[in-house]
């Protein structure tokens, strides 16, 4: 019985000692944090919702707005400039406009005047991984300039010192910032190998059957060329289809760029379709766009006053550096979802 | 049938583009180092079978006074559902039957719209393109993107090779043959010229106008799954996002420019073959040359409208060569 007192002393004891000290110990961060963020809407406007890029920023920054309370919706405007300026207009001008918008560019013009207009009544705009002649509140996604580089330096590693040292690009189109600046990245590191020469450089205009006509076509006016880089992984199967067809896959390096997803591009790496990827770490490029959306709600100040640029680090992956965690998995994304 | 208006005007349309064709096919094999090789003229016909086997169901609606513009929505969303099918772990053969139930249904629904319900064959068309894709896109398949899964038969159909040139080159050489024989030797493929020509008159002839135009677009849409399936099988994917292209226009372009005109009752075959061969020439020696793209569109467009406007001059329109329904 004693021993039931005494720890019913202390039990009281504790508690009251707990009760009292607890305000002591309030973080004042969660609260402050909360406030701001609490209720916020976040609007993710991409080229399309289709792809695996869209879909693996629209899964991570929902899981994180969702997290603090906000609210995520995104807009589908399926590869057209129109739909998208549209669903751009209508949330600027709704009634539950948001407070973030999180814009994928489909080129570096189109969108501006629409996006000043947002940032002029009050939301914060993201430009993610196409760059625009805009201001945005910050910028998250590659350097495309860089970008290019390390497929120039994959290509050249690729093809090795003894090929031919002939390199056919496949390029996007003549509009698309991502396409521009990856050529100009190209450029830049074939002029310190001047012994590397790019014998034809036409057009996919992002079109897998384009993009295997076209390097059908390469093939053939140059039997010996050792590597191609595409533009994107999004068309680069045609090329690789052209390449399979010409029965030259020991002899072409392909390399492209993509978002890092499993099926298209680890897979593809794997089975000997592509040479090198340069992928786009996805999880950490939404893990920017969160840290951003988070710092921009909480710094008080107006939108439109500030410029960021965050830039996803980059790295060529070839079959050789692949690990278990090197690619995400859409369909693993999707499985957890449900 | 105008079909005499042929030796009237020694230079039809047809021959204009033929004649440009063979132009830029002499000037590139004498410019262009390795245009005029077996591999190049190979890629060069490649390169243009699925378009013209598109345009040859689309060729086979016009001639019948109609048009399709859900062909390449058809096209595409039949096979990523297929493929999408598949990849979820559908037996092949239930896969392909349920896919082969929507194309066909689809065909029946616009045959029927037009036929029965007498709506413009272009609003019924455009607007079961769009339902098409919205419907396969939202509710079927998972990404724009479809791939084919590993060892499926189309991988190994899009590998197949005899005497070194691609299946689909022979595939689409021989729906055109099939395609002439209906048109030329067979009763329905008569009545086509016909009821293209004059519905009216054709119906009043005792011919089955209508359920003839039903079986034309049931036919379109399944030469447009066809189309889908050797896409997918070269390319081991098939991204439904062509159907934003400008696919659906370069096929109309094929059939019209080789001279098929868009008021029915007019064009063959060989017409078909004509376009295609322009279109695959002319895209082929810009890539050799290495034009950017917005060139190559600049200078296909103009060469098509030089091509036109060659035929309105020598082709002038009149009462006798006009007709109700022209566009």
């Amino acid at each position: 019985m004693k021993y039931v007192k005494a720890l019913f002393a202390a039990a009281t004891l504790s508690l009251s000692v707990f009760v009292t000290a607890a305000p002591a110990q309030e973080d004042p961060g969660p609260a402050a944090y909360s406030q701001a963020l609490k209720g916020k809407r976040v609007m993710l406007v991409p080229m399309a919702m289709g792809f695996d890029l869209a879909q693996g920023w629209a899964h991570y920054i929902q899981t994180e707005v969702e997290a603090f309370g906000g609210t995520f919706e995104t807009r589908d405007p399926n590869w057209s400039v129109e739909a998208g300026a549209q669903a751009i207009t209508e949330a600027i001008s709704s009634d539950t406009r948001p407070d973030v918008l999180i814009v994928h560019s489909p080129d570096l013009n189109s969108y501006a005047r629409l996006l000043k207009k947002a940032q002029a009544a009050g939301t914060y705009v993201i430009l993610i991984d196409n760059p625009a002649n805009f201001a945005a509140d910050a910028f998250v996604g590659s350097d495309w300039d860089r970008l290019g580089q390390l497929e120039a330096e994959a290509v050249i590693k690729g093809c090795g010192p003894n090929s031919s040292k002939k390199i056919g690009l496949v390029q996007g189109d003549q509009v698309n910032a991502s396409s521009l600046y990856q050529y100009a990245g190209i450029t830049k590191v074939l002029a310190k190998n001047p012994d590397f020469q790019v014998v034809a450089k036409p057009d996919s205009n992002w079109d897998a059957t384009t993009s295997r006509n076209v390097t059908t076509t390469m093939l053939q006016q140059h039997p010996d060329i050792c590597g191609i880089i595409d533009f994107w992984d999004g068309d680069a199967s045609g090329a690789a289809a052209a390449i399979r067809d010409a029965k030259l896959q020991d002899k072409v390096f392909l390399v492209t760029t993509g978002g890092g997803e499993k099926a298209a591009d680890c897979d593809n790496l794997e089975n000997g379709t592509y040479g090198a990827v340069v992928m786009t770490e996805l999880h950490h490029q939404s893990r920017d766009i969160n840290a951003i959306i988070k710092f921009l709600l909480q710094s008080g100040q107006p939108a439109g006053t500030s410029k960021t640029y965050i830039y996803t680090l980059e790295k060529a992956t070839t079959k050789a550096d692949l690990k278990p965690d090197s690619c995400w998995d859409l369909k693993a994304l999707k499985t957890a979802a449900k | 049938m105008k079909r005499s208006g042929l030796h009237l005007t020694a230079l039809s349309q047809e021959t204009i583009v033929a004649a440009i064709a063979v132009i830029i096919f002499i000037v590139a094999s004498a410019t262009l180092p390795g245009f005029f090789t077996a591999e190049n003229v190979v890629s060069i016909i490649r390169s243009v079978s699925v378009l013209g086997i598109l345009a040859l169901g689309m060729a086979v609606v016009i001639i019948g006074r109609g048009i399709d513009l859900s062909a390449v929505a058809v096209m595409a969303m039949s096979v990523a559902w297929y493929l999408q099918l598949l990849n979820d772990g559908s037996s092949g053969w239930q896969a392909l039957a349920l896919v082969l139930a929507g194309v066909v249904g689809i065909g029946l629904l616009n045959g029927f719209l037009v036929a029965y319900a007498d709506v413009p064959a272009i609003f019924v068309t455009l607007a079961s393109g769009s339902f098409v894709f919205g419907f396969v896109r939202s509710q079927l398949i998972a990404q724009d993107a479809v791939p084919v899964p590993p060892d499926n038969w189309l991988q190994l159909f899009g590998g197949l090779r005899f005497l070194d040139i691609p299946i689909e080159v022979f595939i689409s050489a021989a729906l055109a043959f099939v395609i002439f024989l209906f048109l030329r030797y067979t009763k329905w493929g008569r009545y086509v010229y016909y009821a293209g020509d004059n519905p009216v008159a054709a119906r009043n002839a005792g011919m089955p106008v209508r359920p003839m135009l039903v079986f034309r677009y049931v036919l379109s849409a399944l030469v447009a799954f066809l189309a889908g399936l050797l896409t997918a099988a070269s390319l081991h994917s098939i991204n439904t996002r062509v159907v934003n292209s400008t696919l659906l226009y370069d096929i109309v372009l094929v059939a019209v420019i080789g001279g098929i005109g868009l008021s029915g009752g007019k064009g063959s075959v060989r017409n078909v073959l004509f376009g295609s061969a322009l279109i695959g020439i002319m895209l082929n020696a810009m890539t050799i040359i290495d034009i950017p793209l917005i060139y190559q569109n600049l200078i296909k467009s103009t060469i098509l409208l030089v091509a036109i406007v060659i035929d309105g001059l020598l082709n002038p329109r009149d009462e006798q060569t006009a007709q109700q329904g022209d566009i």
